[in-house]
């Protein structure tokens, strides 16, 4: 399973805590949150099914190219965070 | 109806309601979350709300409660569209809603960037993309004003005929479908561009139309605010008269038409489109009674020393009276009045950058 978290600025829409999944790829992962937090892949997703811009990957302590995360494969247990560039005033 | 008013903000929702002569602060909903817009569905008072999210894309709320408590519904959403191409489109802005007709209690339109127009029927549990429109190929030529992509900002339901719609685009002109949808034409005969090659200065889908708005009780007459100059039509979207204010400064974005007489709206001029201030720092308001002819300039209670507030194409609205104004400025300027214009109000609160306006 891999153990996954997300910034505290998808606590309203995603796991507020660490969470453990089954997939063999981060889309599979997203897949299984989204059956408990229907909400999250729209805050993620474009509506292309494309990470938004600016969302940040990082597997396994090496941050994802946005292209290639999705279809990155994961080893058992891998450590997933997903953050976001925060801009703007 | 008239005694309550939302800015959408940079930072959030801000409701104010009318006290005696004053306006006053009521509530704050989304603080410190974009919010691009906000609409009152007439057949039942719901509170739809836009937000723009950035990173987390374009969201839509509801309320059922005046605006107390909030739940997010689906938005628009592009899906499916054009999927596998290199620029497989994707919501950028809900820029604009609309109620259907009064036999039509669950249709909501959205205008949108990049250029699609959505209809619900069931209040925004599900979208579909307007695909006559989407699909026909005079859109090709529609192209980003102030943002990178195409946008419909203004959507109009003729009160008499819901099936007639009229939508305007910021680049990409006027349109109308007189089938609820199922066909457009392209209107804008006589509209101007000065920004485009002379021999394409009256090309219809060249016009970088700012906001276009239907007088409610004559609603074959509308009002354009475009990016160079002011239009007046009263026959519908297919032809217009431009309109020589004689201030300095045809250029801006908003407008607002009395309900009761098309003869009449107020505009907000700034300095050409390089510039977009108010002329020598000083917020004026204009309005014509005569459809064009001569305008008044109003000023009293607007700031008239180092004033720099643009007000957006969706910053001022007004009531149903045709005596309450209301304007939301790019500073965050917020002014009342209750005399059709001629003299205002500040409201009581510095707000973040104003994105527009609604009664409700």
């Amino acid at each position: 399973m891999a153990r996954i978290s997300f910034t505290q600025h998808l606590r309203a829409v995603g796991p507020t805590d660490p969470a453990s999944y089954d997939g063999a790829t981060l889309a599979d992962v997203l897949a299984a949150v989204a059956r408990d937090f229907p909400r999250l892949p729209d805050y993620l997703l474009d509506d292309q099914g494309k990470l938004r811009r600016h969302i940040a990957i990082f597997i396994d302590g090496v941050m994802a190219p946005r292209d290639q995360a999705l279809a990155r494969p994961l080893a058992t247990n891998s450590e997933i965070h997903i953050f976001q560039a925060l801009s703007g005033g | 109806m008239t005694d309550r008013l939302f800015a959408s903000t940079r930072k959030g929702l801000f409701e104010f309601r009318k006290k005696g002569a004053g306006w006053s602060l009521a509530n704050v909903s989304f603080l410190g979350s974009p919010v691009t817009g906000l609409m009152r569905h007439p057949a039942d008072g719901a509170l739809y709300a836009a937000l723009d999210l950035g990173h987390f894309g374009v969201k839509l709320h509801e309320s059922q409660d005046g605006g107390k408590s909030w739940s997010e519904i689906a938005a628009p959403s592009y899906s499916g569209i054009d999927a596998g191409s290199k620029d497989a489109p994707s919501l950028k802005l809900l820029w604009v809603l609309e109620a259907g007709g009064k036999d039509q209690p669950n249709r909501l339109w959205a205008g949108t960037i990049p250029g699609g127009l959505f209809k619900s029927d069931d209040r925004g549990r599900s979208w579909q993309l307007v695909k006559s429109l989407w699909d026909d190929p005079r859109r090709l030529k529609w192209s980003g004003g102030g943002y990178d992509q195409p946008g419909i900002h203004s959507v109009s339901i003729d009160p008499r005929d819901s099936r007639r719609i009229a939508v305007a685009v910021s680049t990409g002109g006027v349109w109308e479908s007189t089938d609820g949808g199922e066909s457009w034409a392209l209107g804008g005969k006589g509209l101007r561009a000065a920004y485009v090659p002379p021999e394409q200065a009256n090309d219809p889908e060249q016009q970088d139309v700012h906001r276009l708005v239907r007088c409610a009780t004559r609603p074959d007459e509308f009002w354009i605010q475009h990016h160079n100059g002011i239009f007046k039509s009263v026959g519908g979207i297919a032809e217009w008269k431009e309109i020589f204010p004689p201030h300095e400064g045809a250029f801006g974005f908003a407008v607002a038409v009395d309900p009761k007489r098309a003869e009449r709206a107020w505009f907000v001029p700034a300095v050409k489109d390089e510039y977009r201030y108010p002329k020598d720092g000083k917020l004026l308001v204009a309005m014509t009674d005569d459809g064009g002819k001569s305008f008044s300039y109003f000023d009293r209670g607007l700031p008239q020393d180092n004033a720099y507030d643009l007000i957006y194409r969706h910053g001022m609205v007004i009531d149903d009276e045709g005596t309450g104004l209301a304007i939301g400025s790019t500073t965050g300027g917020l002014w009342f009045s209750g005399d059709s214009g001629e003299s205002w109000n500040s409201a009581p609160a510095r707000l973040p950058p104003i994105y527009g306006l609604a009664y409700a």
